[in-house]
């Protein structure tokens, strides 16, 4: 897949279509419903999920369906810099395409006037944090026991100057030469083989773009392998 | 919903996640599952099981679900003018009914009855959309004065209480204490001594662990037989037997009728 371009070698060593080292575990909060913690690499998700529960104040529960509120948040110390505690425009926006991306799979439908609760922290942070969010949340809400059509895997695609990379890490993320760094963060169903998050930061070619989707999907495919097997592993 | 007996034979059960395919073929789909074309998939994460042509998914984590029947420890979190509103560990709030506390209640002392943070063993007397209607009408069911509560997940009280309560009348001599298991996974355990309610909650705890492994009963004899501590069997002599019929006398058949049908 790689043409022409400087990006020749991966900077930590791996293949182009390789992913960091991948470790998960359920169960990591007690007092929550369902937990998760999944790690890529540097970047450490764990997700927690609370509910079903009834949503309080009543006028925002949904008498046909159940509400999911996603709260994705990055711990001051989870980057070299220490960030700013709490809510910021960033972290709003992760939450809502967090959202979007796990909607399609819970079946609220099941699940009328009460509330799921997804509480996701990232305890370090190395590029990929939505994904490894997205894939932490997956796995808690299936420990929680929550109603779901499938799962959900996320994966961030890169495209260094003209090379299409899988799981980019923050170091390639800054990459400057050439065309310089492309970041697609996307969640895929394995199952459905359909895609639920797409975010774009940079540029790239509509023809190279499929190129990556194709990449991401088979990524997604060996994270969900992951997800599964610790899942059936957790009992 | 009926739940019929399982009959898997090896030596831990099959687990599955969310939107894996647990038959193809000629089945029928059921609790928690799907049917796309010729392949049954799991909506749950959960253990399968497959009777005969049914194949249903059984939840093995998550919250409370309410059936009508049930009987559960709840709390009370408010009292209005014609009831208690309790807290079930559901997903949706109970209402226990003035009417339905069989004891005379003056309708400006309610809080003597039943004040809020008690803590009530209760009946589900029906379940209607989102709401759920308990009593306190019937044997054993009254507020909790003494003992310890244990809390579990709710879909592992069927492996605590075992075929028949055969599990729990195992927990209740092993231990000498008194349990009432309430189906949203609070656990009403009674001794005469701490330790005695102590090691009730260890073998709980162990049995809530290996909730996936098949033979069970055998396990938890074996295990009881390992850490049962020296000073609990002193107690157990004559007088703790004596108790322990005491005991068996005031719930073991009553709970054993009531909970026999919701066993896995």
């Amino acid at each position: 897949m790689a043409e022409k371009g400087s990006y020749t070698k991966r900077i930590d060593g791996r293949s182009f279509d390789a992913l960091r080292p991948i470790s998960a575990k359920v169960g990591v909060v007690p007092n929550a419903d369902g937990s998760a913690m999944f790690s890529q690499g540097d970047t450490i998700a764990i997700a927690a999920v609370y509910g079903p529960k009834t949503l309080h104040p009543k006028n925002q529960q949904n008498p046909e369906k159940g509400v999911l509120r996603v709260h994705y948040n990055m711990l001051s110390f989870s980057v070299g810099e220490r960030i700013r505690p709490g809510v910021s425009r960033r972290s709003q926006e992760i939450s809502q395409v967090t959202e979007w991306a796990l909607t399609p799979v819970v079946m609220l439908e099941e699940l009328p006037g009460t509330v799921i609760d997804i509480h996701i922290n990232i305890i370090q942070a190395n590029a990929g944090t939505r994904c490894a969010g997205i894939n932490a949340a997956a796995m808690a809400l299936a420990h929680a026991g929550i109603p779901m059509k499938e799962m959900v895997s996320a994966v961030a695609i890169g495209k260094m100057d003209q090379t299409i990379v899988s799981d980019v890490t923050k170091e390639e993320e800054d990459y400057k030469e050439g065309e310089a760094a492309t970041d697609i963060p996307m969640a895929y169903l394995s199952n459905s083989k359909k895609i639920s998050l797409l975010q774009l930061d940079g540029r790239i070619q509509a023809k190279r773009l499929i190129e990556a989707l194709d990449a991401g999907k088979k990524a997604c495919q060996k994270i969900y392998e992951i997800q599964k097997k610790v899942l059936k592993e957790s009992e | 919903m009926t739940k019929e007996k399982t009959e898997v034979k090896h030596g831990k059960r099959e687990i599955v996640t969310p939107g894996e395919i647990i038959a193809k073929g000629d089945f029928l789909p059921g609790d928690w599952t799907t049917k796309e074309g010729e392949e049954i998939i799991a909506n749950r994460f959960g253990i399968v099981d497959k009777t005969e042509r049914l194949v249903r998914v059984v939840p093995i984590t998550g919250v409370y679900i309410p059936r009508r029947g049930n009987v559960v420890i709840a709390e009370v979190a408010d009292i209005t003018m014609n009831g208690w509103i309790m807290e079930i560990k559901a997903p949706y709030q109970a209402f226990l009914m003035l009417k339905e506390c069989p004891m005379y209640v003056d309708e400006y002392e309610m809080e003597n009855v039943y004040g809020i943070g008690d803590l009530v063993v209760t009946k589900i007397v029906s379940v209607k959309r989102r709401a759920i209607d308990l009593t306190t009408k019937g044997r054993g069911l009254d507020k909790i004065k003494d003992g310890m509560i244990v809390e579990i997940n709710p879909h592992r009280v069927p492996r605590v209480i075992g075929k028949e309560g055969s599990m729990i009348s195992q927990i209740k001599i092993a231990s000498g204490c008194d349990i009432t298991v309430g189906q949203n996974g609070l656990i009403w355990v009674r001794g005469r001594s701490k330790e005695e309610e102590l090691f009730a909650k260890k073998i709980i705890d162990f049995i809530v662990e290996n909730t996936t492994s098949d033979g069970l009963t055998e396990q938890v004899e074996q295990w009881i037989k390992e850490n049962k501590p020296k000073n609990l069997g002193k107690i157990e002599g004559k007088e703790a037997k004596e108790k322990t019929e005491e005991f068996a006398e005031s719930s073991v058949e009553s709970e054993s009728q009531e909970f026999g049908e919701e066993k896995e």
